[in-house]
């Protein structure tokens, strides 16, 4: 088995029941679920039992232990969107794609789920497609809104050079794209997250130019903070358990779409990021 | 030393001891079901259930849990405790009606019928296997996984653990595998369960007499003649 499964940040033989879910969130983020022999391979690493670590990932639903399409469809069956036809949406979403909820399309392009409710009760019915609500669904809606999710719903088209390579990054929990079509930072979209530090909270657009450290924000950063980011679209914070490897602060992970997943450095002023597109790294 | 008041005994304890310890000191009854001697508490079947407190701030807790505290009141058999363990006793008897262990349990305790849906659960989800296979057995090859009613108790991916040793403590304590051993139809009951977790009376069409790899069999504590 390669070494390089599991990340790197698994910590031998220290690893509390908190760690080993952030662990995890970075297998999920990852591979988008979590493999069997991976998982065998943490357990080795950490020196945990295989049974605990079993139990936590299937505990949580923001765990998977199959493999997840491209594209998350959440139908809401909550009350509100029950009684106003959420469950028909449900019933014609699964004759379209020929799964149950919980399943993936064989092609690996949906994966559909049920939730009890999104909290958006006035919209009902509700689904949410990769981070996009859409509301007030009807059954015949259903089949162009698959159509737009096929197509990318946040496609920000970046034209690429020879030479240089801008990454196109997404949120790890919701899978919507932080790219911002609005802005340009070096003549391409930038990555917009929300950032805190002390007591401020404000928008940060990060240029995606690999490699290049180009940034633009709403308050200034005092250097060398340590900084959070969190996803302008469902508010998770970017976070996984690895730790930059120059000044060892935390790293924030975006998944590459394609694909993989870049790392950048909290701390301000630290150049830290690394870049993992599934197997290859380049540092 | 602490001294708490059971039934209105006075009892003088260890510090750490809890009521269900203190309780059974004194000689009161209490009956339990997740709870074994040698495996550490656990308060999942909540059989063990006694009264605390006095007037309206008197509440219920589970004595193999809660630790001894000074000058606390206890009731083990009060009306409102009696009814809430005979309600518990219809409530383990529907969901695992062909449990042995249970169903002594429950006429023990005057249950005499069920009012909900019977479920032919094989597990209660007491958790004494795991524990068991953790705490006695230091194998840790079965633990609980998935959530709410999804929860089970399994091996990690449901597949033949490398740390098991086919020890069958899991089976031997189980309080619902009467059900698997004797299926239902008991005079045709056979068991392989002490010895293999895929007891082969699961698929009794295979084994229509009594294979049994342990004479007398454990779990089922049938003799084979």
């Amino acid at each position: 088995m390669p070494a390089d499964k599991v990340p790197a940040s698994v910590n031998k033989g220290k690893t509390g029941m908190g760690e080993l879910i952030s662990i995890l969130e970075e297998i999920q983020a990852k591979y988008s679920y979590l493999p069997e022999d991976v998982l065998r391979q943490v357990a080795e690493e950490t020196g945990r039992s295989l049974v605990d670590i079993y139990g936590v990932a299937t505990f949580y639903r923001a765990f998977s232990l199959v493999p997840r399409g491209k594209h998350l469809i959440s139908v809401c069956l909550g009350t509100a969107c029950h009684v106003r036809g959420g469950p028909a949406v449900a019933r014609e979403i699964q004759s379209q794609l020929g799964i149950k909820p919980g399943q993936t399309t064989p092609d690996r392009e949906f994966t559909l789920e049920t939730v009890n409710c999104l909290g958006a009760c006035a919209l009902g019915p509700v689904i949410v497609v990769d981070g996009h609500y859409f509301p007030g669904v009807k059954t015949s809606m259903v089949k162009g809104i698959l159509q737009q999710a096929r197509t990318g719903l946040d496609r920000v088209e970046v034209e690429t050079d020879q030479r240089i390579f801008p990454l196109e990054v997404s949120c790890a929990r919701c899978n919507h794209s932080l790219m911002d079509a609005r802005h340009v930072i070096d003549g391409y979209p930038p990555v917009r997250v929300t950032v805190s530090f002390g007591n401020k909270h404000g928008w940060m657009l990060l240029s995606s130019l690999y490699g290049s450290h180009e940034v633009s924000m709403e308050y200034e950063i005092p250097p060398d903070t340590i900084v959070h980011m969190f996803c302008p679209h469902c508010h998770a914070e970017l976070i996984g358990g690895a730790k930059c490897g120059e000044c060892s602060a935390p790293m924030v992970p975006m998944i590459v779409r394609g694909g993989g997943v870049v790392q950048i450095c909290s701390r301000r002023g630290c150049k830290g990021h690394m870049l993992d597109l599934g197997g290859v790294t380049l540092d | 030393m602490i001294t708490l008041f059971i039934n209105s005994l006075r009892v003088s304890v260890e510090k750490g001891t809890t009521l269900l310890e203190a309780a059974r000191f004194l000689g009161f009854p209490i009956p339990t079901l997740c709870h074994m001697d040698g495996l550490s508490p656990y308060g999942a079947c909540r059989l063990c259930v006694v009264e605390i407190g006095e007037g309206p701030g008197a509440r219920l807790v589970s004595s193999c849990t809660y630790p001894a505290e000074e000058g606390l009141k206890v009731r083990t058999a009060s009306s409102r405790v009696v009814k809430a363990r005979k309600l518990i006793l219809e409530l383990l008897l529907a969901s695992c009606p062909q449990s042995k262990v249970i169903q002594d349990l429950a006429s023990a305790h005057q249950v005499r019928q069920v009012r909900f849906r019977q479920e032919h659960e094989d597990c209660i989800l007491c958790g004494l296997c795991v524990r068991m296979c953790e705490e006695q057995m230091m194998a840790k090859a079965i633990g609980f996984h998935g959530r709410g009613e999804k929860r089970g108790i399994n091996t990690p991916f449901n597949a033949k653990s490398e740390v098991c040793r086919l020890c069958g403590g899991c089976i031997y304590v189980c309080p619902a595998c009467s059900l698997r051993c004797t299926y239902t139809e008991p005079d045709k009951a056979i068991c392989g369960g002490c010895a293999n977790l895929t007891p082969p009376c699961v698929d009794k069409e295979k084994f229509d007499d009594m294979m049994c790899y342990m004479e007398p069999c454990v779990a089922c504590e049938i003799k084979k003649d």
